[in-house]
């Protein structure tokens, strides 16, 4: 029983991480090159995009989806790792 | 083939398909009527979450929207999809492996009293509500456009097919028919802008043509000449915006917030079988989304530039026909001012001649890019069915928030499953009905409210479920506190700022920190989660049991397990 309680706090313990780490990148995409530092990004381009404006209206879009297929596969581990896979 | 014909051909054949879809897959019991039964693929539970999830409003007019609004429509693109990174990390696999039918379902237990899950069936019922009644009148709308029928009698049909499977199939049939309306509504929104961004730069992929240059020789970026063109005509620069940072701040964390706690998106992920199940196809869902959402500022651009070119100082008599048309409908309204004959496109409201609805940019584009009739009528059948995947999702939520929630466990907990069933069914036939009449007689404020149904969404649920599972010790008293806080203010502020119940609508400089009724969703939301952190500091702790499930929903494995006790 303690066994199976230490496991399940480690478990939750890395789990957690994992969720600052990758919704500190949401929040740096989104609120931060797309919003608050949009000006000053602005004054690099990608083609015919303003940095900024790109992040707010192409870039953060592609990172969202990437971070969650990171976060699934970070999890399919994490639960082989533990044995709580099925 | 007139496109007359072409509509009535894409419509008729999309509408069979979804009928006998809802015939196909019948619900024989209550877990089939509200999950689906429980083991719908990722895949296939993605598709009907991107369905479920891009309304009328997301085809229709998103584009649109952005297209006048520049940078500013930026809140709706990242609000939109960033909510489902909150969704996907932190709510859907702890919600699957709670494994129960609805979102009252979770508070009510989690939060071990009848009194929070009513408080959650009533948010759910005013969120829901708000959201649906604007779909139906998409779908009226559309009928009326593309079918020349009225739009009653558009809304009528509309509430028939919706009916029709949603009563018969419940979460089953929905399921597997938002299937269908996502590979026809993401087909029909990508063809047009596919032709138009080879037209206008060469580029087939629109993500890539919008970052390119114009295809007339002159080497010109778009997004360059568009912010020429716009700050000529006494606009804005189209990348620049006029909001200001801390609105925008606000709203796209509101929609963000929102769209994590919306119940109908919520309820989608009950529907799969495993834990690991419920992330990817979050994951599936979102990357499914994203080639609407990333797709749409591209229209948006291609689009103003077009109509820029098309409309302005050029006489009024030259106009094509499809100026005619869409003035007969009432979307574009011409007025010539200073008798010139030709058309001033101007942001000085006193010298502008023309003004554009934000619907036209989808619903006239092929028109304006000369595509042929076939495209056209693509677009009323994609349009059609975002409408009735939206409305289908939120009704099932009503249903099952009635059904389940209100009568099974609170006033007829000795109902039998048959029983139960009926009682969905019914609710789910009352709930089209109501939704049927708000879309033939729209009360004035619905436009203006579906808006907010994020922000009720983001003020209610969102602080709620997430320290349900992230704060064990969070108790029912704090929960309760938090959610009858966080929608009272939100209420509050949305009759005072944005209807104007209270006395005079006031002026955008008395708004609170300078935030939007849009946006306000964020401060009612942090409002609720510290009512519920302090409130929980002087309230005993949640009862072990109630710890122990926290604990249990926080191991993904067992998930199949749950659904049954």
């Amino acid at each position: 029983m303690e066994d199976k309680q230490k496991k399940a706090t480690a478990y939750w313990k890395e789990n957690v991480r994992y969720l600052f780490i990758l919704l500190s990148i949401w929040l740096a995409v989104s609120f931060g090159a797309g919003i608050l530092f949009k000006d000053f990004l602005n004054s690099f381009k990608i083609g015919g995009f303003k940095l900024g404006f790109w992040f707010a209206q192409q870039g953060s879009i592609y990172v969202f989806v990437i971070l969650i297929f990171i976060y699934v596969r970070l999890m399919n581990k994490l639960d082989k790792k533990y044995g709580y896979n099925e | 083939m007139s496109v007359q014909t072409w509509t009535y051909l894409l419509v008729g054949i999309t509408f069979a398909l979804y009928i006998g879809i809802a015939i196909w897959s019948r619900a024989g019991s209550t877990k089939e009527f509200y999950v689906a039964g429980g083991g719908v693929s990722p895949l296939a539970n993605g598709m009907a979450t991107a369905a479920d999830w891009m309304s009328a409003a997301s085809f229709i007019s998103m584009a649109g929207i952005i297209a006048f609004a520049g940078y500013d429509g930026s809140v709706y693109l990242m609000g939109w999809t960033g909510g489902y990174v909150l969704l996907a990390l932190l709510l859907a696999p702890y919600l699957r492996k709670f494994g129960k039918y609805t979102v009252p379902d979770f508070i009510g237990e989690r939060y071990y009293s009848n009194a929070a899950r009513l408080v959650a069936v009533f948010c759910a019922l005013i969120v829901s509500f708000t959201y649906v009644a604007g779909q139906m009148r998409g779908v009226g709308v559309v009928f009326s456009r593309f079918l020349q029928v009225d739009i009653n009698t558009g809304v009528l049909i509309g509430m028939a097919i919706v009916l029709f499977y949603a009563v018969l199939g419940g979460m089953k049939g929905i399921t597997y028919t938002q299937v269908a309306q996502y590979c026809v509504l993401i087909f029909a929104f990508m063809v047009p802008a596919i032709f138009i961004s080879l037209q206008m730069t060469g580029n087939p992929i629109p993500q890539l043509g919008m970052g390119g240059t114009l295809n007339d020789g002159s080497g010109t970026f778009l997004l360059d000449r568009l912010d020429g063109l716009s700050t000529e005509l006494g606009f804005a620069a189209y990348t620049d915006g006029t909001k200001a940072t801390i609105d925008v701040f606000a709203i796209t964390l509101a929609l963000m917030v929102g769209t994590a706690g919306l119940p109908h998106v919520i309820v989608r992920f009950f529907t799969v079988k495993r834990v690991r199940d419920a992330r990817k196809s979050a994951g599936l869902a979102l990357l499914l989304i994203a080639i609407l959402y990333t797709t749409a500022p591209a229209i948006a651009v291609f689009s103003k530039i077009n109509l820029i070119n098309t409309v302005s100082e050029r006489p009024y008599a030259s106009m094509p026909l499809w100026f005619k048309n869409w003035e007969n409908t009432g979307l574009l309204n011409f007025e010539d001012k200073n008798q010139d004959g030709n058309i001033q496109y101007l942001a000085n409201p006193t010298q502008n001649e023309l003004t554009v609805d934000n619907d036209i940019m989808v619903l006239a584009n092929p028109e304006i890019a000369n595509l042929p009739p076939w495209v056209i009528a693509l677009v009323a059948a994609g349009g059609l069915a975002a409408a009735l995947s939206t409305a289908a999702g939120l009704l099932l939520v009503i249903s099952s928030s009635v059904s389940h929630d209100l009568i099974k466990k609170v006033l007829l907990p000795n109902i039998s499953e048959k029983g139960e069933l009926w009682a969905a069914r019914g609710a789910a036939t009352a709930a089209v009905i109501v939704a049927g009449y708000f879309g033939i007689n729209p009360p004035g404020f619905v436009a203006a409210v579906v808006a907010l149904a994020f922000g009720l969404a983001a003020a209610s649920f969102f602080p709620a479920i997430v320290l349900g599972i992230f704060y064990k010790k969070m108790n029912k008293e704090g929960a309760i506190g938090g959610m009858v806080v966080g929608i009272s203010l939100m209420l509050f502020y949305m009759a005072k700022f944005k209807l104007g119940w209270l006395g005079p609508l006031p002026d955008k400089s008395e708004w609170w920190f300078g935030i939007s009724p849009e946006g306000f969703g964020t401060v009612a939301m942090l409002v609720n989660l510290t009512t519920a952190l302090v409130i929980n500091r002087f309230t005993p702790e949640p009862p072990s049991q109630v710890q122990d499930i926290v604990e249990n929903i926080r191991i993904p494995s067992g998930a199949g397990d749950a659904i049954d006790h």
